[in-house]
């Protein structure tokens, strides 16, 4: 008996904690917040967060989620989850759901203000990383009557980190305070901010109306321009930072699409218009083995690039080597027919894709830990994709450097790219080298396909986009050297994307060719010319 | 480049002698011809494969009810590979040799204006289903699509709204061609009109294909640091992929700079995370979500389509707005035959003006008696977490459309009709 009635007491609880968060508003409240009017619901919803009660969070919660509904014919609100109902005024479950449910709609306007609501019923929450998270999205706000709120979260906040933020957030709502030495305070405050809507706020009160200027203050005035100039500072170094990374992001791309070509035309000789398409076909597998990789093992999907990487290298390493077997290596020492011979092939290769995948795009999904990025400073996000490209083309480089260097093969290479006659009458097996070379080329376009197939679209175009870029970095660098086409990629996308942030981006393409014209005409040989005595030469 | 465009030339020529190698092309007498003509390949084909499909759909739709005037609907799909020239080439062979009564298709404003003479020297017919630019008023072009005033003016209005969040700013980005510089013009001249300064719109093209977005959405953040900003997309095609991509990526939130696009709908955001994307924007006269019977049924049918026809992506069925313009512009041809009792090309014009169509937007569409145009309802949505938009705002009926911008200068002396 005594057990039954304890279970009971338990239940009773129970419900009474589950109903909570809906029972501590009030029907004329939530009736308020879900108004068709947006002036309305957000005046409520101030009204609400100046409450500075905390089990007003679950409804609010569910109304940033879209989780509240309302009865068109009864005016019922009910908050739906998973299919289950609770009456939102009530707080009882609802059996038999109405037909006529409709969502109550939140938009971005009102889902900003929602989140600072919550943020700001969340200072007194006594999980720390809550805290924090509330005092962060708290950094825009400008709302006033939340300053009691914020007062008192300061007095009792003992974490540092927390208090400062926080402090940050009184000066924004101070701003407007009638007591001039509080607002000065604030102002000058706001100048060690590294959030780019200070720029903003302070901008406002510097804004002219009509010729005057809307603060009749002076020396508000100019304590918010210095405030300003201190903001901007920092902003700059950012902007800065963010041109170089993208600068940066682009070169590792035209490095990892050059690359190959930089071995096979550099090297070997072979003008391979085909080279497009071998970055096509690297990009194609990592789509096909993203494809199996979700068929068979779901669970591994995040980590299916560690095997496209090594999987579109040889695809495309073995399209190569028949490349060159079958076609190529009957053509050395006369480019204009290799030219038109891999053009054919590239003609080929793109009606094959288009046949076997169809004309449209593929998709290529990231893994999820290459979406999102870093925050460097509160202007600078370095997205992973972009990061984990540059260590990518980076480490290609080196294997590259080191296969030539290091390795027989690499030797043999060289011996035969400086003297094929005296390579071959040392026992050399040129030919098997030649074959080699060009599958080695080719599978690191294959690479470049992979990486790319994670940031741009994949379709039967794809490589006739990098061709041109590809032939304008190698030639650029001077032929036959790697580090040439190092300097030359990084080089050209940094000046690209210093350019596009003058100019736009249809004009920089414009200028960069250009230039590339103008620096052959004056220096054939490139950037970095080879020196020293060649039997073909 | 020379090369580049050579080569796409002879790539599109194996596409096309591919393209000629299925479909039915048996000659009966008793069938009416119909042309299609979209990209099905290039970086249109994003957007424009799948109103090749639904116009198929549409027409086997029409022939299972016993066709037009008792005769079967015969349609001749070609690729004009997002080429534009090739565009009035395959325009031209339609008309001249396939005769066919009427040509749906195209996408984007180049390959319209490029088509426009063929149709013009061949008196061809041509409905075009995309949202464009106004502008053009043509006796031999039907216009299903949204003009400025059904689509751009409502949605910039809405962003200046307090419920849109008051922006201030503008960022007007577009790819490099007609459309986004046409209507960039419109609202450049409309947002001063209402205010705004020069200082604070900022114009951006790319070109076609363009997939580098990180200098774009640096520059953004920070025009947007100076006052409450919203960017206006009129990017076309797979661009808006690494785009959105980007955006994402470097954490530019909709509640902080809110992106509204006119030509990014349900299809193009197929295969881009939508997670970091949810709450922007796009202005459309028809959503996947909406809730009506009428677009219950056409999503049904599509499904139904798609999965028969193994289509890729049948698994995830989506529809979009010029899916439906492609649907309604279809179905009021096949109405306007049978009340004119030919497929003659001047009787067709003039019994299409007038017609109306029970549209899967819920509202009835009802193409203007005049000026070729549709009424439509405008709806501007958020993109939500699983790629779909919620309709936040909405006109409370369909609006006449105002072909003729009256933010250019000279556009009210134009008449409201072809000449």
């Amino acid at each position: 008996m005594i057990l039954v009635r304890l279970i009971r007491c338990v239940l009773v609880v129970f419900a009474l904690v589950a109903a909570m968060p809906a029972a501590a508003l009030s029907p004329e409240q939530i009736g308020k917040l879900v108004s068709e009017d947006p002036d309305v619901r957000i005046e409520a919803l101030n009204a609400v967060a100046a409450g500075d009660d905390e089990s007003a969070i679950g409804f609010l919660q569910a109304l940033a989620e879209g989780n509240v509904q309302t009865s068109v014919s009864t005016k019922k609100i009910v908050i739906v989850v998973d299919g289950k109902g609770t009456d939102a005024t009530t707080g009882k479950p609802v059996d038999a759901l109405p037909g006529d449910l409709d969502e109550v709609v939140a938009n971005n306007v009102f889902r900003r203000e929602l989140a600072a609501a919550i943020a700001t019923l969340q200072l007194s929450s006594k999980d720390r990383a809550v805290r924090l998270a509330a005092a962060k999205t708290l950094q825009d706000e400008t709302e006033s009557d939340r300053l009691p709120i914020v007062e008192r979260a300061i007095g009792k906040e003992s974490d540092a980190e927390i208090k400062g933020l926080l402090e940050r957030v009184r000066a924004n709502l101070q701003l407007n305070s009638k007591d001039k030495p509080v607002r000065l305070a604030a102002i000058v405050s706001l100048g060690s901010s590294v959030n780019p809507n200070t720029k903003t706020i302070l901008l406002e009160i510097l804004a002219k109306k009509g010729g005057e200027f809307a603060e009749p203050d002076a020396d508000i005035r100019f304590a918010a321009q210095k405030s300003l100039a201190e903001v901007e500072g920092r902003l700059a170094t950012g902007e800065r930072i963010a041109q170089v990374f993208s600068g940066a992001s682009l070169g590792s791309i035209l490095l990892l699409a050059a690359l190959g070509l930089a071995i096979t035309y550099g090297l070997m000789g072979v003008i391979n218009m085909a080279h497009g398409e071998l970055i096509m076909i690297g990009a194609y597998t990592t789509y096909v083995v993203q494809n199996l990789v979700r068929a068979n093992a779901p669970d591994l999907f995040n980590w299916y690039l560690l095997a496209a990487v090594p999987a579109s290298f040889m695809v495309a390493a073995a399209v190569g080597m028949v490349l060159e077997r079958g076609v190529i290596r009957f053509l050395y020492g006369r480019p204009l027919e290799t030219l038109l011979a891999t053009w054919g092939i590239s003609l080929i290769l793109i009606q094959a894709v288009r046949t076997i995948f169809g004309a449209q795009n593929v998709q290529v999904e990231n893994p999820v830990w290459m979406s999102g990025g870093v925050e460097l400073l509160s202007n600078v996000v370095l997205p992973w994709s972009r990061i984990v490209i540059i260590g990518f083309s980076a480490v290609v480089l080196l294997l590259v450097w080191l296969a030539l260097t290091r390795t027989r093969l690499g030797l043999f290479v060289r011996g035969v790219t400086q003297n094929r006659a005296m390579a071959s009458c040392l026992g050399v097996h040129t030919g098997r080298i030649d074959t080699w070379c060009f599958g080695l080329g080719s599978g690191i376009a294959g690479l470049a396909g992979c990486a790319l197939s994670q940031i741009g679209n994949v379709g039967p175009d794809l490589g006739q986009g990098y061709i041109v870029d590809s032939f304008m970095v190698v030639v650029l660098g001077g032929v036959g050297q790697l580090a040439g086409t190092v300097y030359a990629a990084i080089g050209l996308g940094i000046v690209n994307k210093f350019l596009e942030g003058i100019s736009g981006a249809v004009l920089a393409k414009i200028t960069v060719l250009v230039f590339i014209i103008i620096f052959i005409q004056k220096r054939p040989q490139g950037m970095f010319a080879l020196k020293g005595r060649f039997a073909d030469a | 480049m020379q090369r580049r465009g050579f080569l796409k030339k002879l790539a599109v020529g194996a596409a096309v002698a591919a393209a000629y190698s299925y479909g039915p092309y048996a000659l009966a007498a008793d069938t009416i011809k119909v042309g299609i003509l979209h990209s099905l390949s290039g970086t249109m084909a994003i957007s424009e494969t799948v109103l090749k499909d639904v116009a198929l759909m549409t027409i086997e739709e029409i022939n299972a009810k016993g066709g037009v005037m008792g005769k079967k609907l015969e349609p001749v799909v070609v690729d004009p590979a997002s080429n534009w020239p090739l565009f009035a080439e395959k325009a031209k062979q339609l008309i001249g040799q396939d005769k066919v009564s009427v040509v749906f298709g195209c996408w984007t404003s180049v390959s319209r204006k490029s088509v426009l003479p063929v149709f013009k020297e061949l008196n061809g017919l041509l409905f075009y289903p995309v949202q464009y630019e106004g502008e053009e008023l043509e006796k031999n072009v039907f216009y299903t699509g949204a003009a400025p005033n059904q689509q751009a003016i409502p949605a910039t209005e809405y962003l200046m709204s307090k419920a849109g969040g008051g922006a201030k700013r503008f960022v007007l980005l577009g790819t490099d061609y007609v459309y986004p510089r046409t209507t960039n013009k419109i609202l450049r001249a409309f947002l001063k009109s209402k205010g705004v300064a020069e200082k604070d719109i900022d114009e951006k093209y790319t070109p076609f294909g363009h997939s580098d977005y990180q200098t774009i959405v640096a520059d953004i953040k920070k025009f947007a640091a100076g006052g409450k900003t919203a960017v206006i997309s009129t990017i076309n095609g797979d661009s808006n992929v690494p785009f959105y991509k980007e955006l994402g990526n470097q954490g530019l939130k909709a509640t902080d700079v809110p992106v509204v696009a006119f030509s990014v709908g349900e299809e193009e955001l197929r295969g881009v995370d939508t997670k970091p994307l949810v709450g922007h924007l796009a202005a459309w006269n028809y959503f996947m979500s909406l809730k009506n019977p009428a677009n219950d049924d056409f999503k049904k049918k599509w499904a139904a389509y798609a999965k028969k026809m193994k289509l890729p992506g049948a698994d995830k069925p989506l529809t979009n707005d010029p899916m439906e313009a492609t649907y309604i512009g279809i179905n009021m041809w096949k109405q306007a035959v049978e009340k004119a009792k030919t497929t003659d090309v001047d009787k067709v014009i003039a019994a299409v003006g007038g017609q109306t169509f029970k549209a899967p937007s819920g509202f009835t569409a009802k193409m203007d008696e005049k000026n070729h145009h549709l009424h439509k309802p405008v709806f501007i949505g958020e993109v939500q977490a699983d790629g779909q938009f919620k309709v936040v705002w909405k006109t409370p009926g369909p609006v006449k459309a105002a072909p003729w911008s009256p933010f250019i200068a000279g556009n009210d002396k134009k008449k409201g009709e072809p000449e």
